[in-house]
């Protein structure tokens, strides 16, 4: 089965439209979840990949509800389990495009261990992490990604936890593909699904996404129009780590951590720190992953990207060295293996075989 | 047998069966040496079964009691179905194997010890306080002392290697003194030794003389005055190989792959005594075998479910605490209706229990371990080479019904061997494998008129995108449906789909007369033990039949008809009677449990005197 190609296929003559499935979508009115659905069903005819060539996972959750409402082939597994069903997939059809949708709540607490493990492996497959640091479709309670404090249904007294955060986890675990990005801004959205979608090796990426009925506005401190340009970082490859509205503001480095500066003159913008998602040392991208707003901007954009052997490409690889080796098996083969003796039709025995 | 290694010095006493105890230190090589005998033993012909024992620590502490593992062989001229309830001859390496083992040896049996391990710092391990070969402690048995440390050095004196080295030789030295004991040929050892050590020449050289030494020794000393032959056993025409439990299963599994034509993917977590199942499809790769060791016992099904979807043959292999983490995704399974083979290796429990030994206490966990309706198709192998039947079996039916199976086998079954007659390709059931589709009218879950099963649509296929899930479908279409009416309906097809195997599987054989006072019905690893004890009763002149289960859900069409033949049916299981509460629930009768949970396999005599109790 010949391998799914890694650049953007010819313009198909498919639209949006034909990514759309017939089932009604049934997330709450003004949820973010809303935004993703559009930009992934944009993105699939600019990518070009043919229609049946595409899987989509999920766990549970209200995130889980996703392959449902795209005309592609879908699996709605169980809590937290989709990276593993999804790894198997890979394993056995090295042909197919694989998407993984989760939840904070699916993807970090329940299926914790599969995410983990499907990264390091470098799974060839795009897991899409929809983060509203919150238990929606159980009504409300915190999620691992919930802020220390946070009240909820389950924590009336404020959280007395404290939360991880995804990029964090994935850099940790040394996915090759890490970004973050935000359900509210559509081209960034749409431009990081497509950078996932042609990483060969496992892509992940976060979204931030609002779940206005039980966690409305948790982004909305560094994420609103307003406040975006001075509270955000986005992440360039090659580029200097500034922001601000007047890009007026920077990262440099100042062992052990990263230190916000003013970048009004030249000999400012020497200290920058030049984003390289290249790096195979997932340290300094680790650290970006960890500014949190109102100390630091939040970082969103790409984190990694580095090209390594993926699991299931090594896999087949050592099917086909042991076939080059020894020759495909056949029954034959098989049921000629071993020590072998025969004991003829009248009764007398030979041990010719080895 | 050949001249050359047949001594003509001594007599010869035909015997009808024998059983061998090989015990030792878990470093003493003591499986390999029985795996050596046993291989010895089937090329001269004989029947056998075989049933290791090791300790369920890695290394525990040398010469203690924790530290002891055997090797147990059973083999006769005539159909041997049991590893023997009771050894011949107790082969005991040092005083902790003596100790260990002593209280399973009948009075007047053979102990053949090495006499130089019977030291001070051995004994005290043991915990003797005396040397038992020096005291009245085994006038009851006939002691056979050899010195084979002694002997094995002196024997290798010529050679390079070390005290420590010439120390690891002597079990074959042991291995050389009961070839001549049973009159056994050298030859297929020896050969053995040449290709394992074909890089050592050192040590092809040092255990090759060890061997010799011990054949010799026994020959040549006044130790034995007589040793013994068994005469060759009539097996049906054919080509065999000898066969643990653990590799007929993955000669069946993959069997099954190819006359599908559809990749085998095995996607498993280490788990004794299932890890074995993981090793040694992880060597066939180039039948384009696919094994995945998973991050726990959850993703190894799950990633099973995954390959299945994608057109592979799924299959995940597991023990008792592993068979309840998968239980939602086998839940997963029935809903999506996708094919799935879970072997599930039972062991003692509940919990931890007793890795290493065997029971068969998971057979109502495999019915009912998972929450709503949730029928699967489960079948049990009854020997060790039944394992490659009913692994071929599982896969058959989880592809032609999409649906899960379960596969019971057992920690005596997967470890235990004997010899297995290689089919004809000829005479394996088809297994239709067909990802086709008119994509125009496909429906997810529209279905076969005869088997119910839906159609096996793959990623891939052009114009048949669809999705599927945990959430209740809508019949047909597949479309998520909260109608009371389509879940009734749907949990209705499901349980009929797996009845439906029912008309797909062998009747029930009754061995013996049809109808009668007592039918001893089995099912699993017990098949052995039942049917001997069944045999030797008959042969005794008593009126009893037996059946055995290798079917468990859906039963055989005719149990319930079997059963009505007779007046009482004796049930012996390895649990507290887990088949006698489902056949109580399914059928009437007068069922009488025989159950024991020791962590070992029923012993023939043991079935042999309940029988008799019955019969009184």
């Amino acid at each position: 089965m010949p391998e799914l190609q890694r650049t953007i296929q010819t313009p198909s003559e498919l639209t949006k439209k034909d990514f759309v499935s017939d089932q009604e979508v049934r997330w709450c009115p003004g949820c973010g979840d809303y935004s993703i659905l559009a930009q992934m069903q944009k993105i699939m005819p600019e990518l070009g990949f043919p229609r049946e060539k595409i899987v989509f996972f999920s766990g549970i959750g209200c995130s889980s509800r996703f392959p449902y409402y795209m005309n592609t082939y879908g699996f709605h597994t169980i809590h937290g389990r989709a990276p593993a069903v999804a790894t198997g997939l890979r394993c056995a059809r090295p042909d197919l495009q694989i998407w993984v949708i989760t939840g904070d709540g699916d993807g970090l607490s329940i299926g914790g261990n599969h995410l983990l493990h499907a990264l390091r492996r470098n799974m060839d497959i795009n897991v899409i992490l929809f983060n509203n640091r919150i238990y929606g479709l159980t009504k409300g309670q915190a999620s691992p990604t919930s802020e220390l404090g946070k009240i909820t249904k389950s924590s009336p007294q404020g959280t007395i936890e404290h939360p991880i955060d995804p990029v964090s986890f994935a850099l940790s675990a040394e996915a090759t593909f890490v970004a973050r990005t935000l359900a509210g801004e559509p081209k960034h959205l749409a431009e990081i699904l497509k950078r996932a979608a042609l990483h060969p090796g496992s892509s992940f990426v976060e979204v931030l996404q609002n779940c206005n009925i039980f966690n409305d506005g948790a982004f909305r401190h560094f994420a609103d129009k307003d406040v975006r340009d001075d509270r955000m970082l986005y992440l360039e490859h090659g580029r200097p780590l500034v922001f601000g509205k007047q890009k007026n503001r920077g990262l440099m480095l100042d062992c052990p951590t990263l230190k916000e500066i003013a970048v009004n003159t030249d000999e400012d913008r020497e200290k920058l720190l030049v984003h390289d998602e290249t790096l195979d040392d997932p340290g300094l991208a680790y650290s970006l992953s960890r500014l949190t707003y109102p100390d630091y901007p939040v970082s969103v954009g790409v984190f990694r990207y580095v090209i390594k052997p993926t699991y299931s490409g090594m896999l087949n690889e050592q099917i086909d060295n042991a076939i080059a080796q020894k020759g495909r098996g056949t029954l034959e083969d098989l049921f000629n293996s071993g020590h072998r003796w025969t004991i003829n039709r009248d009764g007398t025995e030979s041990r010719e075989h080895r | 047998m050949t001249a050359q290694t047949v001594a003509k010095d001594k007599p010869v006493e035909q015997i009808e069966r024998a059983t061998i105890r090989f015990a030792g230190d878990s470093g003493d090589g003591i499986q390999l040496s029985g795996n050596q005998f046993t291989l010895t033993t089937a090329s001269v012909g004989n029947d056998l079964a075989t049933l290791p024992d090791f300790p369920a620590e890695i290394r525990a502490p040398a010469g203690t009691l924790p530290g002891v593992s055997s090797f147990q062989i059973s083999f006769s001229g005539s159909e041997v179905l049991t590893p023997g309830d009771e050894p011949d001859v107790l082969v005991a390496m040092n005083p902790a194997a003596l100790k260990a083992n002593l209280g399973e040896l009948p009075p007047g049996r053979i102990i053949v010890v090495n006499e130089d391990a019977f030291e001070p710092g051995n004994l005290e391990k043991a915990g003797y306080t005396e040397n038992p070969l020096e005291n009245d402690d085994l006038k009851a048995y006939r002691v056979v002392k050899v010195p084979m440390t002694t002997v094995t050095t002196q024997a290798l004196a010529a050679t390079k290697l070390g005290k420590k080295e010439v120390g690891r030789c002597k079990n074959f030295f042991a291995l050389g003194v009961v070839y001549w004991m049973y009159s056994r040929p050298l030859e297929p050892t020896l050969e053995w030794i040449n290709e394992k050590f074909a890089k050592k020449r050192e040590y092809i050289e040092a255990n090759s003389l060890a061997l010799k030494a011990g054949y010799n020794y026994a020959l040549t000393t006044e130790i034995f005055s007589a040793h013994f032959a068994v005469r060759k056993a009539s097996l049906k025409p054919g080509t065999y190989r000898n066969v643990t439990g653990t590799e007929a299963t993955v000669l069946g599994l993959i069997a099954a792959a190819e006359v599908a034509k559809t990749p085998l993917f095995y996607g498993s977590y280490p788990i004794t005594p299932a890890s074995d199942i993981l090793h040694e499809l992880a060597k066939y790769r180039h039948f384009g075998v696919r094994t995945f060791q998973a991050e726990d016992e959850i993703s190894a099904v799950g990633s099973a479910i995954g390959a299945s979807y994608g057109g592979h043959i799924g299959v995940t292999g597991t023990s008792g605490p592993g068979l309840s983490l998968k239980s939602e995704f086998i839940g997963l399974g029935v809903m999506v209706e996708l094919p799935l083979v879970v072997i599930d290796v039972q062991r003692a429990g509940p919990s931890t229990g007793m890795p290493t030994k065997t029971e068969q206490a998971d057979l109502l966990q495999a019915f009912f371990g998972r929450h709503g309706e949730s029928p699967v198709a489960i079948v049990a192998a009854a020997s060790p080479s039944d394992c490659f039947r009913m692994a071929y079996e599982a896969v058959r039916l989880a592809t032609k019904y999409m649906t899960p199976v379960i596969l019971l086998s057992d920690g005596y079954l997967t470890n235990s061997s004997e010899p297995w007659r290689i089919p004809e390709i000829s005479e394996l059931s088809p297994i239709h494998v067909d990802h086709s589709v008119d994509a125009a009218s496909y429906r997810p879950y529209d279905r076969d008129n005869a088997t119910f099963a839906r159609r096996w649509v793959v990623p891939g296929t052009p114009g048949a995108e669809h999705r599927i899930g945990g959430l209740e479908s809508e019949d047909g279409t597949g479309n998520v449906s909260y109608d009371p009416i389509n879940h009734d309906l749907m949990v209705r097809i499901r349980q009929a789909k797996i009845m439906r195997i029912a008309a797909d599987i062998p009747p029930l054989k009754v061995k013996g007369e049809t109808e009668g006072n007592l039918l001893v019905l089995g099912w699993g690893s017990t098949y052995g033990a039942i049917t001997t004890a069944v045999e030797n009763k008959r042969t005794a002149g008593k009126q009893v039949s037996c059946a055995h289960l290798r079917y468990l859900n859906p039963f055989p069409q005719n149990l319930g008809e079997v059963l009505k033949g007779f007046q009482t049916i004796l049930v012996p299981e390895l649990n507290l009677g887990q088949l006698q509460l489902l056949l109580r629930g399914k059928f009437g009768g007068n069922f009488v449990g025989y159950n024991r949970v020791e962590g070992r396999p029923f012993k023939v005599h043991e079935i042999e005197d309940k029988i008799d109790e019955l019969l009184r």
